[in-house]
């Protein structure tokens, strides 16, 4: 290894190099929010094993956490090529929709007992839902990639039309799903841990092979810094622009999974209302520019957690949930400044003449 | 007399840098990219605040904080890319700001009567009403200099702002320079052209590693002293003249080979041969379309006529990635814009198009791509501090060598260059040039495009003028002179007609 040969660094130049890494200002306001947690709430940190699972404030944060994180990732690519999708909220929608109404859950007799069984099996289910999504990815990416629509107002459309389909698929009903294994995606535990754990680390295992071991991740960043050198060095952009929106369809369909599982039904109307933004918020949170180019896979999971952490203080913290929002803003708006290099640059020039 | 000293002893890049001003001279600073003069002039407008030094401005001691104070102070800058707002017109680029107001709102009529009196004191021919993007790059460059000039400047610093015009276009601009400076305003001429030099100074200022190396007036300095001022060594004369060209089996099946390629609005039809081993270098002045031409080529814009076959083999280019596919390479004249990725590390830069032409799935490994990046950096010389440094700490000679690292590593069968010495120090045009050779010796077919003729005698093996974007002739390169390629260009103004009714 390469740090075995170099001498020993000191802790200042530790620290240092800790300070200018990009991870470095979320990993202190999630820190600083699991602190402050763990002030007001001093059972915040227990963890207990009952019934073979584990069990604790903070398994339930990642455990509501994964469906954010799942879109979080999807959109960070998207974002990576100067792109947004505003559309993910609705796709959630529409995949839970496709979900709840193949599965449904009609009553049977089976051997003198009233059981539940799928309509459709469950497998194909599945496929279908998360089919469903990369579709609507796909129609997004379309629009951008080839039609050359912006990116907001492209995914405008679904965000406005994919809730108007979900109420369809629902017959502007809230679905209520009767199969119990299809609760295991959004309840069920492995090895002690929630199900959705293991779903959004395939995810991010999945999407960091992409990056780092084939080409895609240089082919993105590439392109969204410098879109014209970009095609100028034969990088087939409308089809790479075209995969992360259907890539961004897909992810945002196994939330819709997640959360529908979750909750047990399919609300075409409010299922993963405004979780675009909370997405979008993610991935800036993480360190990943609206401008494009480089990512953080691993940034976007953090403001994954920052949100879901935060919102877990603000209910722990005895904090009225009508002013919610307006402390989470606060904290963003906080996070975010801490990570402007404008200010970074101002405060610096400040402090030199005193030096 | 006013002037302007200042002296710190910097970091880096600056050591003990000097520079007197006076009005009603026009002061050229030249030097090698890297050589400090960006930032001395970053200094000067209060981008940068100095380590150490003063500046003085008519004998006061001035610290300008920001470009903003450094305005108000009457120093004035137009910088190398057009600082202008090109979705407005031309009296509100003048004016931006600083507007007439009348009753709340804005008084056009006196708006557009100031702008034009600015305009028409600096002899500039436009209508203050026009879009500001509807104008050519040199116009836009008067207009920044008239926006410059119509806040009082007693200072003006000029960044290069001749590097992408034409010799008319430049003459225009001198113009200007000439009737502020009988006006008395001190003007500071950056640029890398040492005919523009010798054209319009008053008074030299040449910088070597971030230091001062002289002040001097032109008459007492010939050219092979400044040149060899600005490297540090001694620039002998056989360095400059071209070489014999050597001559290349003319027999043989050309790489490419292009007949009637054509774009509506950007290209009348044309023929190319480029044969192995030979470089074609395409003459003519800015606009005449041998940008056009390239990227026509290379697929970046589709061509509506002709055909084109490489190697034999007829083709059909429908983007980049099509041409790069068949083995050609294209370094764009916009080096940093459409060349490289700035955010990407060296590294990845150089990696790029081989990775592209491998395609997504069969990933070059980091360790491979960095033994590749480093491969080249040593081949071509590159400085850099390290291959994963950011691309855009090179300087620009660097950054141009990192194009043409990316560009060789996919070993392309014909590269075609679009200005690549454009921006970049003397030294490093020589080793492009020398480059550019080295490749055509090893068989590779390359097209090499500039706006500077003696580099394209220098060169090429044939050379193809263009003239109104239409090709207007083809030389075999036989003690071709600069001369011999104006000749051409100007006499073939009637042709092009009798072309067109054949």
């Amino acid at each position: 290894m390469r740090h075995s040969a170099a001498p020993l660094p000191s802790v200042g130049s530790l620290w240092q190099a800790c300070r200018q890494h990009s991870l470095f200002w979320p990993c202190v306001a999630l820190l600083g929010l699991v602190v402050l947690n763990g002030g007001f709430n001093p059972g915040f940190f227990s963890l207990s094993w009952r019934d073979g699972h584990l069990y604790g404030p903070i398994i339930d944060v990642f455990n509501r956490a994964a469906p954010l994180m799942a879109v979080a990732l999807g959109m960070t690519v998207v974002i990576a090529t100067r792109g947004i999708d505003i559309s993910v909220g609705a796709i959630v929608a529409i995949a839970a929709a496709v979900a709840a109404t193949l599965v449904g859950g009609s009553l049977v007799i089976q051997d003198g007992q009233q059981v539940y069984v799928t309509r459709t099996s469950l497998p194909l289910a599945l496929l279908l839902a998360l089919a469903a999504a990369a579709l609507c990815g796909l129609w997004n990416g379309l629009l951008v990639g080839v039609g050359g629509i912006q990116p907001i107002i492209a995914t405008l459309i679904l965000m406005v039309a994919g809730r108007g389909i979900a109420q369809l698929l629902t017959n502007g009903q809230i679905i209520t799903i009767y199969y119990a294994p299809y609760f295991f995606i959004g309840n069920g535990y492995v090895l002690g841990l929630p199900f959705t754990i293991y779903l959004v680390a395939a995810l991010a295992l999945l999407m960091g092979w992409l990056k780092h071991r084939t080409a895609l991740g240089l082919f993105i960043q590439a392109s969204g810094a410098n879109p014209v050198a970009a095609r100028l060095a034969g990088i087939n952009a409308p089809l790479l622009i075209v995969a992360v929106y259907t890539f961004c369809g897909f992810t945002a369909g196994l939330a819709g999974l997640m959360i529908s599982a979750n909750v047990k039904s399919a609300d075409g109307n409010n299922a993963g209302q405004l979780l675009e933004l909370d997405a979008i918020l993610a991935v800036t949170l993480g360190g990943t520019a609206l401008a494009g180019g480089r990512f953080s896979l691993r940034g976007s999971l953090i403001g994954a957690l920052i949100i879901q952490t935060l919102t877990y203080a603000i209910y722990s913290t005895g904090v009225p949930p009508e002013v919610n929002l307006v402390v989470k803003a606060v904290v963003v708006l906080v996070v975010s400044l801490v990570q402007s290099p404008a200010l970074l640059a101002r405060w610096q020039s400040r402090g030199a003449p005193a030096a | 007399m006013s002037g302007i000293c200042k002296r710190f002893p910097g970091v880096q890049a600056l050591r003990d840098a000097q520079l007197r001003l006076y009005p009603g001279e026009v002061h050229v600073l030249m030097g090698q990219n890297g050589a400090g003069k960006s930032t001395l002039i970053k200094v000067l407008t209060g981008v940068y605040p100095p380590d150490a030094g003063r500046i003085e401005l008519q004998r006061r001691p001035v610290q300008p904080a920001s470009p903003l104070a450094a305005q108000q102070l009457g120093i004035a800058t137009v910088y190398q890319e057009v600082n202008l707002c090109p979705n407005l017109s031309v009296t509100e680029n003048i004016l931006a700001g600083r507007l007439p107001r009348r009753w709340g709102g804005i008084a056009w009529g006196a708006a557009h009567r100031q702008a034009d009196g600015v305009l028409k004191a600096l002899n500039i021919p436009i209508d203050g009403r026009q879009l500001l993007s509807d104008q050519p790059v040199a116009v836009q460059q008067m207009v920044a200099i008239a926006r410059a000039v119509s806040m009082d400047a007693q200072v003006l610093v000029l960044d290069e702002p001749t590097s992408s015009l034409d010799e008319n276009e430049t003459a225009q601009i001198f113009a200007v320079m000439q009737r502020l400076r009988d006006r008395g305003v001190a003007i500071l001429f950056i640029t890398h052209f040492l005919d523009q030099a010798y054209a319009i100074a008053d008074r030299i200022t040449v910088m070597r590693n971030g230091s001062f190396v002289g002040e001097y007036r032109p008459l007492e300095l010939p050219r092979l002293k400044l040149v060899s001022l600005m490297i540090g060594r001694d620039f002998s004369e056989a360095d400059a003249t071209p070489p014999l060209p050597m001559d290349a089996a003319e027999a043989q099946v050309p790489v490419l080979r292009v007949r009637g390629l054509a774009r509506r609005g950007q290209l009348h039809p044309l023929d190319l041969d480029v044969q192995a081993g030979q470089v074609l270098g395409l003459a003519g002045l800015l606009g005449s379309g041998r940008t056009e031409t390239a990227r026509l080529l290379f697929g970046a814009d589709r061509a509506d006529g002709g055909s084109l076959s490489l190697e034999g083999q007829a083709r059909r280019f429908g983007s980049p990635r099509d041409a790069m596919r068949a083995g050609l390479a294209y370094c764009p004249e916009e080096r940093k814009t459409e060349g490289i990725v700035a955010e990407l590390s060296v590294r990845e830069n150089i990696a790029l198009a081989l990775q592209v032409r491998r395609g997504w799935w069969r990933h070059i490994t980091r360790l491979q791509q960095q033994a590749l990046a480093e491969h080249w950096v040593r081949e071509l010389d590159i400085k850099t501090a390290g291959v994963e440094g950011p691309i855009a700490q090179l300087s620009g000679g660097n950054q141009q060598k990192a194009m043409l690292a990316r560009w060789l590593a996919t070993e392309p069968h014909l590269l075609i260059l679009d200005e690549p010495t454009r921006g970049i120090d003397v030294a490093a045009k020589q080793e492009i040039m020398d480059l550019v050779l080295a490749l055509c010796r090893r068989g590779l077919a390359l097209i090499f495009i500039s706006s500077e003729m003696p580099e394209v005698l220098r060169v090429s093996h044939r050379i193809a003028v263009m003239r109104d974007r239409r090709k207007v002739a083809e030389l075999p390169n036989q003690r071709l002179t600069e001369a011999d390629i104006f000749r051409v260009i100007t006499a073939s103004q009637g042709e092009p007609r009798q072309k067109e009714a054949a």
